[in-house]
């Protein structure tokens, strides 16, 4: 937190140390287009913006500037080019509403890009109907906050990603609502980034979407209702805390899916109804603590070939499975969680259960290796399937065990 | 035809396991809305009992009924009445009276919480829908057996066995025929298989309306596919109603040749 207050003070000393003017952009201001202003001005100047529409095509933002929109100035691209391209460092754009990018195959037109920068500060701007919304290449050390950012996404195809990084290191992406793109939140080789507080709903894709990307944190963010809550993809050391994963609800949906993450922690965070809560692939190393999975169909869902991921003071209440496991040679730790459909009981009232819980049913099993065999959910054959193995079991792994089940919700 | 069915029907209706019946599902309604206050739990974990209740209820409640009005049966058949008339009669009565308890044992707690209206109603319906349709399956079938079996012990002990395996035992071999022919795309057969039982085609039909379908990844999407045209719902409700009709059936034909 403290980089980014001293990388704002420092953009907010430049300012006071260096004599600035300030210009204004109206339709009967001398200036009265921003192409125009940006060409007066010179480094380390104040645009202000008046309420009105601009159409002029690419705004290149070439200089040191600060540009803020007063009453929400619209900059219309009318479908044909990118809007707004930041291509210098120390640059604050904020208070704009960004509309009408046009779809192309061949460039990859946004509302606002950054290109090759560096210290710049992306707020409360507004982007409506944007192929890519906001778009950081090869840029660093940046804040984009508070932007909202609102497509109609129809299929992955043809649309973007509402905030899209690449290449980017040491950002922190924080308040931004961004709905109806292909992904959300998009980052591509992008190191010691933050992403908090964000909102992500109707996205095609995913809500967030990591690739390749290492040493990232994000927290407090809420998905709802995406294609797939967050895919971490092929990244390490990645920090998920306190995120809210919701409704994340079809046929191939998950809150969260881990493809080929190592090292990662996921912790605080609330799976609410997702068909999939956690889908992991080839993940190694991840702490899970503290964390909610309620009403999933299935919380957690871990495939062949993850080693050593410890599972700790989670809470599992009222999945339609609570855990399935495809390998059993693992070592994955399953202790000390909170189980619904524990039926343990707890002599010396030391809050934890005195039988172990195997928290992968046998139905969970058989439908791993048979998934058509779903069709006998909750029929039953299958309570009394589960009932038989629970007592005596033969079939579940024996390593997936919980052997200090706890009586209550941890806190 | 419409006298034997009222006069069964009134009989059964100031039955004592009528009334415990009704009082039972209005009771286990009652308590479960009010530790849940939340409908549509309560609609799920209906659904676990109705597959389970309705049909037993129905069989053994049919094999009772028609064994125990043996002499009242004799009677009728001494008077100048048609033979289908008198076991239809007494089958609806049966039926009827079955389904009015758990209507009312399950509807009225739910109009108490204000079901209709609220976007639980097609959900509810749907639960009542089956109950009905169940009740009438599995009476149906117990009367048939029933009518079959002199032996009352026989009658009893096959009938059981029909409601085990309709309940039960199918579902383990659908399951052993699904795991031993893994190799295969399986999402037909299952879906074939399960809409012949008449539970499990009640179960999914709930399932669907649910949305747990999602959880069932493909083969959920092939049946909703397959259910959620009118021509899938057309077929589930012909089967149910062929399962309804075959046994009635049975009855007529047994029922028109039986010496008594």
């Amino acid at each position: 937190m403290f980089r980014w207050i001293f990388i704002s003070t420092l953009l907010l000393a430049g300012q006071a140390v260096f004599p600035a003017n300030t210009l204004r952009v109206c339709k009967s201001c001398p200036a009265n287009s921003i192409r125009e202003a940006i060409r007066l001005a010179s480094p380390c100047d104040t645009i202000f913006v008046e309420s009105g529409t601009y159409k002029e095509g690419n705004i290149l933002i070439d200089k040191e500037l600060t540009l803020i929109g007063r009453g929400q100035p619209v900059l219309d691209g009318e479908g044909k080019t990118e809007i707004v391209t930041i291509a210098s460092n120390h640059v604050h754009f904020e208070g704009f509403v960004i509309k009408n990018v046009g779809t192309s195959y061949s460039q990859d037109r946004a509302g606002i890009r950054v290109k090759e920068a560096t210290e710049f500060y992306v707020k409360g701007n507004r982007v409506e109907n944007a192929f890519f919304g906001i778009y950081l290449q090869k840029s660093k050390n940046g804040i984009i906050e508070g932007n909202e950012v609102v497509g109609e996404a129809k299929d992955e195809v043809s649309s973007g990603n509402a905030i899209h990084l690449w290449y980017c290191d040491n950002v922190l992406i924080i308040n931004n609502k961004t709905i109806g793109h292909r992904d959300g939140i998009y980052l591509e080789f992008v190191n010691f980034s933050t992403v908090q507080g964000n909102y992500s709903e109707r996205n095609v894709r995913y809500g967030l979407h990591f690739m390749f990307s290492n040493d990232d944190i994000y927290r407090g963010n809420t998905f709802h209702d995406n294609g797939a809550g967050v895919a971490v993809m092929y990244s390490k050391r990645i920090g998920m805390f306190s995120n809210h994963f919701e409704e994340n609800w079809g046929p191939a949906a998950y809150g969260l899916l881990l493809k080929e993450i190592h090292d990662g922690q996921i912790e605080g965070n609330t799976f609410q109804e997702n068909t999939v809560g956690i889908f992991a692939e080839t993940s190694n190393r991840i702490v899970y603590t503290k964390n909610q999975f309620i009403q999933n169909g299935w919380a957690l869902k871990i495939s062949g070939g993850c080693q050593q991921n410890n599972l700790t003071a989670n809470n599992f209440i009222g999945n339609s499975f609570d855990l399935a496991v495809h390998s059993a040679g693992t070592d994955n730790k399953f202790d000390g969680n909170f189980w619904s459909d524990y039926a343990g009981y707890d002599l010396d009232k030391n809050g934890i259960g005195d039988v172990p819980h195997r928290p992968m049913k046998l139905f969970s099993y058989v439908v791993s290796k048979t998934p058509e065999s779903l069709v006998l959910l909750r029929s039953l054959f299958v309570d009394i399937l589960n009932f038989s193995e629970k007592v005596s079991p033969i079939f579940t792994p024996e390593n997936v065990v919980d052997n200090q089940p706890l009586l209550a919700e941890s806190t | 035809m419409l006298k034997i069915l009222k006069y069964s029907f009134y009989d059964l209706i100031r039955s004592r396991w009528t009334y415990s019946y009704g009082g039972f599902y209005l009771l286990f309604t009652l308590s479960l809305l009010w530790l849940s206050n939340d409908l549509s739990k309560v609609v799920i974990s209906l659904m676990n009992v109705v597959l389970l209740l309705c049909p037993l209820i129905a069989t053994m409640f049919g094999v009772m009924y028609y064994y125990n009005s043996r002499e009242f049966t004799e009677l009728l058949l001494a008077q100048p009445v048609r033979r289908t008339s008198i076991f239809l009669g007494q089958y609806l009565g049966v039926a009827g009276s079955l389904s009015a308890s758990w209507i009312i044992g399950v509807g009225v707690p739910f109009a108490l919480y204000g079901v209709f209206g609220s976007e639980q109603a097609g959900n509810f319906a749907m639960l009542l829908f089956v109950g009905v349709v169940l009740s009438f399956v599995f009476s149906a079938m117990a009367f048939f057996i029933a009518l079959k079996n002199e032996n009352r012990i026989k009658g009893f002990g096959l009938a059981i066995l029909a409601w085990l395996f309709f309940a039960v035992i199918y579902d383990g071999l659908l399951l052993l025929s699904l795991s031993m022919l893994t190799e295969y795309p399986l999402e037909k057969f299952s879906l074939i298989a399960s809409v012949m039982n008449p539970i499990d085609l009640s179960r999914i039909l709930i399932l669907l309306k649910l949305d747990v379908s999602a959880l069932m990844g493909f083969t959920g999407a092939v049946f909703r596919k397959f259910l959620g045209t009118g021509l899938g719902m057309g077929v589930a409700f012909a089967v149910l109603l062929l399962w309804v009709v075959g046994p009635v059936m049975g009855i007529r034909r047994v029922a028109v040749k039986k010496d008594f």
